[in-house]
């Protein structure tokens, strides 16, 4: 499902004398099976335009695509449940909505409210938790026995329990220990590649845009600024940088190669995968050589 | 030697009925104006070692002593006076409907007098910066600001010890470089002694040792050179590899031979230096 927005803009308590404008002008597309990484940094305008993905917000101005519906400030607020279903967001710190007295009632809770049956909730509960990392065992155990990390897994469950299209993520990972952020983010990795999960990533971390987006949109003040893919957007450094984003260690580092190498790599390197396979062939190791070295 | 914090022996459980120790015989201890990082896996007790300090957590058995005092019912609270802890999440430790009422907040639990609390909160909030904010309403800043005056009001308390429970893990990178920053400042100002529980590179780099816990248990001390050099494993202990180890175990896979000690990105940059010539 394709998600395009066209000239949105959204002011907060529009003809009132307390307007504030969050976005202006926003023109972008979402691609059907893509994995896109929103960035910017505090401020700039990503947690409202993750709220137009599913309408929880209509633009005040300009009309937003979600698949068949188009969405402007006119919408009616009927029948936006069912986009709701397609688009799944897992906001920050999602644990902190869990409330059922088990992990089971609290994954089924929501297909139940769109009138998918109890049996067949609970039985997406139980399949959905081996996706996760947790095994059936936990169906029956109160979400509130947990770490932090298994929460933060369970309500994750919640929304994949509504089978959405797309899933919306911002900052997934925050707050986790390097292991448990790299598991869950090669989790949503493996349901985009297996599955064809359309994946939206709100997201500072720019290593995880190298490792993980094949499109990058980057929002500023409101508006989008820049949008390409990460290899593209990630050579230019200094505007990154100068808009506090940074750059991804890998690609960081190659930079600073280049320069006092005088290399030039092309194409740019963003995994350290890719950065070591150019730095054999920039020293001429072969690979009767590498393994002679071993 | 010098010692601030002393802890010998400590053992702790949740509950009676938990087979498993949360704190499993951990000793250790901190001199004055040293910087310990405290490292491990999310669930391997970090937290828990850090509450026992200042008595939010009673040990089953073992001993805390801090300064000159072996912590008591009778001195605990000379204790959290001599200990400021900044946690996770910004948005749960504000109380004052403004920057500056928040940092006197600690102040006027302490009943000191209104000239000199005036003062204080002035100076702390100098110290980290944020004295421009004074009358700004906390919910405003960002979570970088945020920290820093949590931290601002620790300063104005005067403590010995400053704990750091993941106190940048919430931060966008910007924010977590600005109140590292702030706490290397302080921490010199003040000759205060830190403890920071982090999975952050950059914070567990600043600190003079490192402290690694898995499961309950103390299984690691070293200086960052010491345990950075453990490469692959830093995973397993909850942090992040920095990322010249990163590379190398990337190298490594393509069959290039690479230095096994632990090498910062200049290191790694003069290393391949080295590597390109000989050939």
């Amino acid at each position: 499902m394709d998600i395009r927005f066209e000239e949105v803009g959204y002011t907060y308590q529009k003809g009132t004398p307390f307007q504030s404008r969050a976005l202006y002008d926003i023109n972008l597309s979402i691609k059907d099976g893509g994995y896109t990484a929103l960035v910017g940094h505090t401020g700039s305008g990503k947690s409202t335009v993750l709220q137009h993905l599913n309408a929880l917000k209509k633009p005040t101005e300009g009309s937003i695509t979600i698949g068949e519906r188009v969405v402007t400030a006119a919408t009616d607020n009927k029948g936006l449940k069912s986009l709701r279903k397609k688009v799944g967001i897992v906001f920050q710190f999602p644990e902190a909505q869990l409330f059922e007295e088990t992990i089971g009632k609290d994954i089924a809770f929501g297909p139940k409210n769109f009138g998918v049956s109890e049996e067949e909730a609970i039985s997406r509960a139980k399949a959905l938790l081996p996706q996760v990392g947790l095994d059936e065992s936990f169906l029956d155990r109160s979400p509130f026995d947990l770490s932090g990390g298994q929460m933060r897994r369970v309500a994750i469950a919640g929304v994949l329990a509504l089978e959405p299209e797309v899933l919306v993520l911002d900052e997934p990972t925050a707050g986790l220990d390097p292991q448990g952020r790299k598991e869950i983010m090669d989790m949503f990795y493996n349901l985009y590649k297996t599955q064809g999960l359309t994946i939206v990533l709100v997201t500072h971390q720019m290593d995880d845009v190298a490792n993980y987006a094949d499109h990058m949109v980057v929002l500023e003040k409101g508006t989008v600024v820049k949008e390409g893919s990460p290899r593209e957007l990630f050579k230019e450094s200094d505007w990154l940088t100068s808009m506090q984003l940074g750059v991804p260690s890998t690609v960081h580092f190659a930079q600073e190669l280049e320069r006092k190498f005088e290399w030039a790599f092309d194409p740019l390197p963003l995994t350290t995968d890719e950065l070591a396979e150019q730095i054999k062939d920039r020293l001429g190791v072969t690979d009767q050589e590498a393994g002679d070295r071993v | 030697m010098n010692e601030i914090i002393t802890l010998k022996n400590i053992s702790y459980k949740y509950t009676d009925e938990e087979t498993q120790y949360a704190l499993d015989n951990i000793s250790f201890s901190i001199e004055k104006g040293e910087w310990i990082a405290i490292i491990g896996p999310n669930g391997s007790g970090k937290s828990t070692l850090a509450k026992t300090i200042n008595g939010l957590v009673e040990p089953e058995s073992g001993e805390v002593k801090v300064g000159k005092f072996d912590l008591n019912e009778n001195n605990i609270w000379s204790i959290r006076e001599m200990v400021g802890m900044v946690f996770q999440n910004p948005d749960n430790q504000f109380v004052g409907s403004t920057v500056q009422d928040d940092v006197a907040f600690g102040l006027e639990n302490l009943g000191i007098p209104r000239d000199k609390m005036v003062e204080r909160v002035r100076d702390a909030l100098e110290k980290v910066n944020m004295l421009e904010f004074a009358e700004r309403e906390p919910a405003r800043l960002s979570g970088g600001q945020k920290q820093r005056v949590a931290i601002a009001g620790i300063v104005a308390l005067q403590p010995e010890i400053m704990i750091l429970d993941e106190a940048t893990s919430m931060l966008d990178p910007k924010g977590r470089e600005e109140v590292l920053r702030t706490v290397k400042e302080v921490k010199e100002r003040e000759n205060l002694s830190v403890i920071s529980i982090t999975h952050d590179i950059d914070e567990a780099a600043a600190a003079n040792r490192i402290i690694v816990m898995r499961a309950g248990k103390l299984v690691k001390e070293g200086t960052p050179e010491e345990i950075f050099s453990y490469g692959d494993q830093l995973i397993e202990m909850g942090l992040d590899l920095p990322f010249p180890e990163k590379l190398k175990s990337s190298m490594k896979e393509l069959g290039i031979r690479v230095p096994s000690e632990y090498l910062t990105e200049e290191g790694m940059v003069e290393w391949l230096w080295t590597y390109g010539s000989k050939k």
